[in-house]
């Protein structure tokens, strides 16, 4: 219960975070995509079906505000979350360079799919264009916030784990 | 977590079942138009105020970087506007004189109430798009205060875009700079008609959107003229603002033109808008 409790502020925080703070504090209209590095945080520190739960609800978050299709993007989010779940054997905590990879291959799959999805099927098809002006200028901006709100994540989650792991003692 | 032989469902069956239901709702919103219905105006009561909230702070600090770096901008300006304003001076009294002839023609001809001026409703901005593909944002006002879904949203002199959905206290509007807003609208000088679309990739490249369309066969359009919305758009009440046409190609089928439109509104440092409280009469009943 607790865990859910955290994870939900944790994700309504960025939610909030993304849609003002960080629109305002955008580089030529880019901002990064924090429920990304949320959903793919978890996928890969706590497995897939967190990763899937946590996914689907973030997306879901940003389908009622600001999709025109419900269930877009919770579709993505969710998918990103489970194949991040893949990698929770190689996942360390301390290492930084897995995680950055990971958060960095996500999101250009998601931005890759936004492109397929919703321009490349109604005939814009400048993909190079796209690439270099909305997909790695997102990629830069959001790798450069993973480095601080990874570890915030990080340190919440092995919080958890300890009190978890505790009670868990506890009741033997 | 405690450790019980507890029956847990394998993921791949959440998995399949979550994607199902997605494209589930995706058909539906597909082809139903729909929105999220009750779950908008619940996330909407929820997240509102905080959004109010945060924006604020955003707005501030963006405020400040602003000011740093326009305060020799502003300067210069000033310098250059003080000659315009002398200028102008002079040329507002010839349109004065003008003014008045239409007036009084105007008035002959009961034209008077050609546009209207409509009602309005202000409200502020609280939250912007979450992704970077399109231009969708959060105003304070919802159908509490009278909005409702079609209406069209002005900011200053010029279009800023359409409620696309409302819940109690907010309301979400598509910018006309969205890569999938299309406007019917007319030039001023000639009262043509064209169409203007939202494109990405140009508001991205040198912030301006995409005229296309445009039926000028008398050859008279010129990149600086005025653009408003057409009276024969189905959802935009005639006479808004747009922007003005920046630039201008004659197609390949040597018969319509197609440019660009820089618009009117500043879409990068919106904060507030007016919601037009009336909608375009278009025929349909609900």
């Amino acid at each position: 219960m607790r865990r859910k409790i955290s994870v939900a502020v944790i994700i309504i925080i960025c939610f909030l975070l993304q849609s003002t703070l960080f629109r305002a504090l955008s580089f030529a209209n880019i901002a990064p995509n924090l429920l990304l590095v949320v959903t793919a945080a978890f996928g890969f520190m706590r497995g897939k079906k967190e990763g899937l739960f946590i996914g689907f609800f973030c997306g879901m978050l940003m389908d009622i505000f600001f999709g025109g299709i419900l269930g877009f993007y919770a579709l993505e989010y969710m998918y990103i979350g489970y194949f991040n779940g893949f990698f929770r054997k190689q996942f360390f905590p301390d290492d930084i360079k897995l995680p950055l990879f990971l958060i960095g291959i996500s999101d250009i799959l998601y931005n890759l799919g936004v492109y397929v999805l919703r321009f490349f099927f109604r005939g814009n098809f400048q993909i190079g264009y796209f690439m270099i002006h909305i997909i790695i200028p997102e990629l830069v901006y959001t790798l450069l916030v993973t480095i601080v709100l990874y570890f915030i994540i990080l340190k919440i989650n092995q919080r958890l784990e300890y009190i978890e792991k505790r009670s868990a003692k506890k009741f033997v | 977590m405690r450790r019980k032989s507890k029956f847990t469902i394998p993921t791949r069956y959440i998995l399949m079942v979550l994607t199902i239901l997605c494209i589930g709702t995706m058909y539906v919103s597909f082809t139903m138009n729909l929105g999220g219905g009750p779950l908008n105006t619940i996330a909407g009561t929820v997240f509102g105020p905080m959004q109010r909230g945060l924006n604020s702070v955003g707005t501030w600090i963006m405020d400040k970087a602003d000011n740093l770096k326009n305060l020799k901008d502003v300067m210069a300006e000033n310098e250059q506007l003080k000659q315009q304003v002398d200028e102008l001076t002079l040329e507002l009294n010839t349109v004065k004189l003008n003014q008045y002839e239409l007036e009084n023609l105007r008035e002959l001809l009961e034209l008077d109430k050609r546009y209207p001026e409509y009602e309005k409703a202000a409200a502020h901005v609280i939250g912007k798009d979450t992704g970077n593909w399109f231009s969708i944002f959060i105003i304070d006002k919802g159908s509490q205060d009278g909005i409702e879904k079609d209406m069209n949203v002005i900011a200053g002199s010029g279009l800023v875009g359409i409620v696309i959905d409302v819940g109690p206290h907010y309301a979400k509007v598509r910018s006309i700079i969205d890569d999938i807003s299309s406007v019917s609208s007319m030039v001023t000088s000639t009262s043509d008609n064209c169409v203007v679309n939202g494109d990405l990739q140009m508001m991205t490249e040198n912030q301006t959107i995409e005229l296309k369309s445009l039926n000028d066969s008398d050859d008279k359009v010129q990149p600086g003229d005025q653009l408003v919305t057409s009276s024969v758009s189905s959802k935009f009440l005639p006479g808004i603002l747009i922007g003005y046409i920046s630039e201008l190609t004659i197609d390949s089928n040597n018969l319509t033109k197609s440019g660009r439109v820089t618009p009117a509104v500043d879409f990068e440092h919106i904060q507030e808008v007016l919601v037009i409280l009336e909608k375009k009469e278009n025929g349909v009943t609900e």
